[in-house]
């Protein structure tokens, strides 16, 4: 069927801000989808909150909102686009619901707007559990035994009958956001009340447990032709019982026999067409691995997590075809694009097997739970490639970036047999080297099976890399044949090394003389049945090379591997913006990334892809294979940064500012050096390299210090201490944390935050804009609201901002991208960092001031000139609108910690808010957040003793709007001896009634909170923040974000006023909205 | 041990023995298929090939009693890039080792099997050999060059008797050209009464058992070496319902004056989409060919182009324009691959009933 002519302007929905369960895959989907329908000539209008995405680059759509997804402001931008169709399907589940919630409000019918793709009906069929499963006994397809509640009792009873354990699933949430296994009433009780409260449509699944049974997941497409396929189906190594997303998986599945492989393709093929889903869409089964018995666990009628590994694992481009059914075309009239020759309407044969590992949190959150269930907790994931699946395997566990680039922690030889056995069955993040520590101590395979019910293939793999590891140990003399085999199971010299007590180098050198060298080969989803030319490479040890390249120079851009808190998708769009760059300039651009979820890994993003673990050997075996000119590693974070001091012992090439200079940005001593001579200022403060040193130094300053390790990423271990003894504790735990690297000691200046990103050619600098940071220096650049322009910044200010950071550019022989902050305290500009490369701001200041500054920057490094380009130095003048960065988090996924801002970044994602004036800016990005307030309600205030004063003249604003004030005493008192209103709350100490008992009958609308800086889960101040999160309550931890919040709440809503009494507050605004 | 794997133009892999030592010659064909091993090595229609299996890892889920296609395995030989040492299943009783060893199949693993892939594509099927010997390249090389591939592989395959399954529907006639057991069984599921005979049975013969259609089906080779059988069919066409499948789908073609020709390195794996003419429905089939009918030569006989395959428009199904008579070059009885095609069996029945 060719495509529907009377389509002609399509609305695409984005899925907002990166947070735990729906990360950069929907950036890919999202391009995808814009590219294949604009090849369709179709007007393209986009609307996302997220700025740091390359779907909402203005050549990606004909028209970009970045605007809250929210059903108010989309159903603004249908009345001012009037789109034919809405394309909802690859968004996410933030864009599924907002296009039910368009439609279930009369939105889409009303301005005459069709829903593209699948139908509604299908969409609230596989979404609404009862539907659903009514469906399934329709086709006969097995569901575990479930029941759909709307209280605690009906779920208890339900266990009563069917018995413990059981699994609770709210509907419509993210990433299984509030479920959970649970094994008595207690459990039941709380998780249930909790995914009530967090289920939109207050429903939850309670179902029969089937933890143990094989985990497997169908990635399937449909047109409306009826034409079906499964582009792939994935296997996990962890049973049913761990969310997919946090599970490690491969690709295709390992331990099924083709009956079972196509039982379970024919029952997902009959879903999809039972729901007549037109487009792509997700099944998940549970397969006895005693029987063929299964059951369907879930399906979900758009293109997923799991559909962006699958596009990675196969190659076959899911968003891309799903957005051409969407208009109507069938699969069999469709080209692949990889092969060119042949049709989408087929099945992927891979030749290698595919690895995904979860990336989680824990090494930021070291108070987390870490146990593993059915509540996702990964913000990212990396995906390897190879022939064997040891290689495969062992190439993700190195693409991790986590310290270890084998099946090897060194903390797990100290452990006991009780303690590996206990860590087994609870299921946490290092399950993965637990086995491999089990089975270096020899404990037996059908011992580990029964403790984790993990497939015994997979458990036998890894028993073989163990027996490996320990044939390498004993053996006198490496052989050729045994050496061959190690690089085979993926084993890397530096491994290989450690075990046979030589050095990396000494192994890499052995390799090269026996000719033991990686050959690349082509990811072609047809297992070179058909000559594909898709530049689309992973390495592996065997016969045949077949990369093919171009007669034009090559540059290698290092990609930031996995998303993970304080280096997320704004890198990865860094990175894309230099490929782009370096095409437009006529040079061949090659990438080496490892995650699947991103735009950067899209094949047809660069000349030449190879997917591999940004691990310094395997960057020098592709440095060796392509000969690049140069390697560019300013977009890729500190992950390509960390590479670069690699590379530089090689002696390769780094293009743009040179490492010399940015270490000279990032070494203490020479930093401070590079300040002195040019005259600016820095908070007085030292490196130390002992405790002793430490206290001394701290002693000198005077407290409170902010300290940190040197050489850290997203604030990693930043803290700000009080005294003596926080600070002998931290040091305990930095030193171990970073043996080689001096921890940094400032004087912690309480004053106002300001950013800058500036683009140096050497001798020129732009300055694209300045960022003011709404809270005060002491929380992370990357947890702050930051305004561009400032607002609350003099000229004089401004220019002083300039000048230092022309300076500093220049003086650092910046060629490329350089990030300044800074703190205004008394006057008087600190510098606090320098970091010259691609900050995580540049996508949002690219997108307000409309200059590509990777793009520029990229060029740069390649001998343009900013004056070659267009551009003179200095500030560039500031758009009249004013746009926020909000940043989002994710801790209602992540239990136990504490969400008090502070210097270690916590959120995993941002929105932009955009308009005319300030508090519109910030309204929209507080909403796009997901902080929005009711006109009225009440505000519980519990402040710390610093802070009371401070926090008088915050409440009474709430007053003014008509809210209620809540406290518990301290507060209290304060807040009535000047003269406000509040209401008395027990503490918890009080006994029931209590604060947190409040929260939890949801009688608070906001919860402001700065007590303690605590990190002990017992204090009260933790307690109510947590609460607060657990029962979705906005919770703001800085009085500055309080003060924003009301200055927009007393712009935006209109308030009654008496005639002759003054407004109290000083902006006041018309109402929008 | 180590085993070479010798191509006819003198490529040499170097990789390690599995299942049964020695030596065996025979065409190298590739199979993209990612699970059915089991099904593939014990289909009788891999008589005198060599297959590689495109997908890395075999053996995974091990042997078991219910998947084979046949009783004893036709192939000459299994190439892989890696075989399971240890295999995962419930029903798995053996590992592919033993399993080979036992039915003296050669192995070969640990080749670079994706290089081996793609110059079968470039230069087409090969006839190669695998060998446990330690002879230099030479001498193994002349003795490939000097043995022919062999054409009888069809009355090496058929039953030599034969045998019916009493049952209370439809009486089919299989005529055994080296019958995968899934078409078999799915006449069954289907109540057929089920009478196998071998693939050199006259017509007369075949019309003696009064069947209610006739079902010709797969088999090894080139439809050419097997005139006699051409010539059964024609003695059938007009007779009686007429269902063929791969090889029984190319000697159809040939009794209604139709021609076939070698394909360059056919069709073998579980992914190859097919498109129904007369629906416009495009099916996930599986296929093993080396054979296809020519299309031109369609022209002046009495059949009509019923499916073709999407990808390179080689004819995947022929129907007669005025006989109860059809027949698809890939396989509807999968094992392995996809459940889809199943509803052909459908149409044999209807046919059937309509007589």
């Amino acid at each position: 069927m060719p495509k529907d002519t009377a389509l002609k302007k399509i609305l695409v929905i984005g899925s907002g801000p990166i947070v735990i369960g729906q990360a950069a895959e929907f950036d890919y989907a999202g391009t995808q989808a814009c590219q294949a329908l604009k090849e369709e000539g179709m007007e393209v209008i986009l609307v996302n909150s997220n700025p740091a995405t390359i779907m909402t680059d203005t050549n990606m759509a004909d028209k970009v909102y970045i605007e809250p997804l929210t059903v108010e402001f989309l159903t603004q931008v249908i009345r001012k686009e009037r789109p034919d169709g809405l394309l909802p399907t690859l968004g996410g589940q933030t864009g599924l619901n907002l296009a039910v919630k368009l439609a279930e409000a009369g939105v889409l019918e009303r301005e005459g707007v069709r829903l593209l793709g699948t139908e509604l009906r299908a969409i609230t069929c596989a979404e609404d559990r009862d539907q659903f499963r009514a469906l399934m006994h329709e086709l006969n397809e097995p569901v575990p035994s479930s029941e759909i509640v709307q209280t605690a009792d009906e779920a208890v009873n339900f266990a009563n009958s069917n018995g413990y354990p059981v699994i609770v699933r709210p509907a419509y949430t993210l990433g299984g956001t509030g479920g959970g296994i649970v094994n008595n009433a207690e459990e039941l009780r709380e998780i249930v009340e909790n995914g009530l409260r967090l289920s939109p449509i207050t429903q939850c699944l309670v179902e029969q447990s089937i933890a143990g049974f094989k985990e497997v997941e169908y990635e399937v497409m449909r047109d409306a032709n009826d034409n079906a396929i499964v582009v792939c189906n994935m296997e996990n190594f962890d049973p049913v019982g761990v969310h997919t997303g946090d599970s490690i998986v491969f690709a295709p599945s390992q331990t099924l026999s083709d009956k079972e492989y196509h039982m379970l393709r024919s029952s997902a093929l009959k879903m999809i067409r039972a729901l007549d889903i037109r487009g792509g869409c997700n099944v998940q089964f549970a397969l006895d691995p005693d029987s063929f018995q299964y059951y369907v666990i879930e399906v979900n009628p758009r293109v997923s997590r799991s559909s962006a590994l699958a596009s990675k694992a196969t190659g076959y481009p899911i968003a891309r075809i799903a957005a051409k059914i969407a208009m109507g075309y069938t699969l069999d009239e469709l080209i692949n694009p990889v092969t060119g020759q042949t049709y989408a309407c087929f099945e992927p044969a891979l030749d290698y097997v595919v690895s995904k590992i979860p990336r989680w949190p824990f090494d930021k959150f070291s108070s987390a739970n870490r146990r593993l269930g059915t509540q996702m907790k990964a913000t990212g994931e990396v995906m390897a490639i190879g022939r064997s699946l040891e290689e495969s395997l062992l190439k993700a566990v190195r693409s991790l970036e986590i310290g270890a680039d084998y099946l090897y922690l060194p903390e797990t030889s100290e452990m006991t047999r009780e303690e590996l056995e206990n860590r087994l069955v609870r299921v946490d993040d290092e399950r993965l080297f637990l086995l491999g520590e089990w089975f270096r101590r020899g404990y037996s395979m059908e011992d580990a099976h029964q403790l984790t019910k993990i497939d015994r293939f997979f458990l036998i793999k890894l028993e073989r890399i163990i027996a490996l590891e320990l044939q390498l140990e004993k053996e006198n003399e490496l052989s050729a044949d045994l050496l061959l085999t190690a690089k085979r199971m993926g084993f890397t010299d530096r491994t290989i090394a450690r075990l046979t007590g030589n050095k990396g180098k000494e192994i890499a050198n052995k390799r090269k003389e026996l000719g033991i060298t990686p050959v690349y080969k082509i990811v072609d989803t047809c297992a070179a049945e058909f000559s594909a030319s898709t530049p689309y490479y992973y390495s592996t040890y065997e016969q045949e090379d077949e990369v093919e390249k171009g007669d034009k120079k090559t540059v290698l851009v290092l990609g930031s591997g996995p998303i993970r808190i304080g280096q997320g998708v704004e890198f990865d769009y860094a990175t894309v913006h230099a490929i782009w760059a370096l095409r437009e300039a006529g040079y061949e651009a090659v990438i080496i990334n490892n995650n699947p979820e991103t735009v950067s890994t899209d094949f047809n993003t660069s000349d030449r892809l190879y997917f591999e673990p940004l691990f310094k050997e395997d960057v020098m075996n592709v440095i060796e294979r392509e000969k690049p000119i140069g390697v560019i590693v300013q977009f890729g974070g500190q992950t390509a940064l960390n590479l670069a001091r690699d590379l530089r012992e090689e002696g390769i090439a780094i293009l743009g500012t040179s490492l010399e200079e940015i270490d000279r940005a990032e070494d203490r001593k020479k930093f401070e050096k590079l300040l002195s001579d040019t005259n600016i200022a820095q908070p007085p403060g030292a490196a130390v390299t002992s405790i002793e040193a430490a206290v001394e130094t701290a002693t000198k300053l005077g407290y409170p210090v902010l300290v940190r390790p040197s050489y850290v990423l997203g604030g990693r271990a930043m803290q700000i201490v009080y005294n003596e003894t926080e600070l002998r504790d931290y040091m305990v735990e930095a030193v171990k944390v970073n043996p080689e690297h001096p921890v940094l000691i400032d004087r912690y200046l309480l004053g106002k935050e300001l950013e800058v990103d500036a683009i140096c050619d050497g001798e020129q600098v732009v300055i694209p804009g300045i960022m003011e940071h709404i809270e005060r220096a002491g929380v992370h650049s990357g947890d702050s609201i930051a305004v561009y322009p400032p607002q609350f910044i003099t000229n004089e200010q401004k220019q002083r901002l300039v000048d230092i950071t022309t300076s500093i550019a220049k003086a650092l022989n910046t060629k490329g991208l350089i990030n300044i902050q800074f703190v205004l305290f008394q006057d008087e500009m600190y510098v606090l960092e320098v970091n010259p490369r691609a900050s995580r701001t540049v996508p949002f200041l690219s997108k307000v001031t409309g200059i590509p500054m990777a793009q520029v920057a990229t060029k740069i490094m390649l001998g343009e000139s900013l004056a070659d380009q267009g551009y003179t130095g200095g500030l560039w003048p500031e758009t009249p609108e004013v746009a926020v960065k909000v940043p989002v988090f994710s801790f209602a996924k992540l239990r136990r910690v504490d969400i008090m801002l502070g210097p270690e970044m916590k959120s995993t994602g941002e929105v932009m808010g955009r308009d005319r004036d300030y508090a519109r800016a910030v309204y929209k990005g507080l909403i796009a957040a997901g902080i929005s307030l009711p006109r009225f309600g009440t505000v519980v205030a519990t402040i710390g003793d610093k802070e009371k004063e401070e926090v008088i003249p915050l409440m009474e604003r709430f007053i003014q709007l008509g809210y209620r004030v809540v406290s518990t005493s301290g507060t209290a008192d304060v807040l009535e001896n000047a003269g406000i209103p509040v209401q008395r709350v027990n503490k918890l100490k009080d006994g029931s009634p209590h604060i947190l008992d409040m929260i939890r009958k949801g009688e608070a609308d906001l919860v402001v909170n700065t007590w303690t800086r605590g990190k002990t889960p017992e204090r009260d101040g933790f307690l109510i923040r947590r609460e607060a999160v657990e029962h979705g309550v906005a919770c703001l931890t800085s009085l500055d974000t309080v003060e924003a919040l009301l200055s927009t709440m007393e712009s935006i809503h209109l308030s009654a006023l008496p005639i002759g009494e003054e407004a109290k507050v000083n902006k006041k605004q018309t109402v929008m909205v | 041990m180590k085993a070479r794997l010798l191509l006819i133009d003198g490529t040499v892999f170097t990789g390690t023995s599995f299942g049964a030592t020695g030596e065996s010659i025979g065409e190298v064909v590739f199979n993209t298929s990612m699970t059915g091993y089991q099904e593939i090595v014990t289909d009788p229609s891999y008589c005198g090939e060599l297959i590689t299996m495109t997908y890395p890892l075999i053996g995974n889920y091990g042997f078991n009693r219910e998947d084979n296609e046949s009783l004893t395995p036709h192939c000459q030989g299994l190439i892989v890039r890696e075989h399971a040492e240890y295999a995962s299943n419930w029903r798995n009783e053996q590992s592919i080792d033993e399993w080979l060893a036992m039915h003296h199949i050669v192995g070969i693993s640990g080749i670079d099997t994706r290089m081996l892939t793609r110059k079968i594509r470039i230069h087409g099927t090969m006839k190669g050999m695998i060998t446990t010997s330690e002879e230099p390249v030479e001498v193994l090389l002349s003795r490939l060059q000097d043995t022919s591939l062999r054409t009888d592989q069809v009355a090496q395959v058929s039953t030599k008797s034969v045998q019916i399954s009493p049952n209370n529907g439809k009486r089919v006639v299989l005529v055994d050209y080296g019958a995968k057991h899934n078409i078999h069984r799915e006449l069954v599921e289907r109540d057929c009464e089920v009478v196998v005979v071998p693939y050199n049975t006259t017509a007369e013969e075949i019309l003696k058992y009064q069947p209610d259609g006739v079902m010709l089906s797969n088999g090894p080779g080139d439809p050419k070496d097997v005139p006699e059988s051409v010539q059964a069919i024609q003695g059938l066409l007009g007779k009686v319902p007429i269902f063929g499948i791969c090889l029984g789908h190319q000697l159809l073609s040939l009794a209604c004056g139709a021609d076939t020709e070698k394909l360059k390195f056919g069709h073998r794996g579980g992914n190859h989409p097919v498109k129904e003419l007369a629906t416009g429905r495009s099916y996930l089939t599986a296929q093993n060919h080396g054979y296809v009918v020519r299309e031109a030569s369609l022209e002046h006989t009495a059949l009509r182009v019923s499916h073709v395959a999407l990808n390179d428009g080689t004819i995947e199904g022929v129907e007669h324009k005025e006989l109860p008579a059809f027949s698809v070059q890939y396989h509807p009885e999968s094992a392995p691959g996809p459940l889809d095609n199943g509803y052909l069996f459908d149409r044999f029945m209807t046919m059937m009933e309509g007589k």
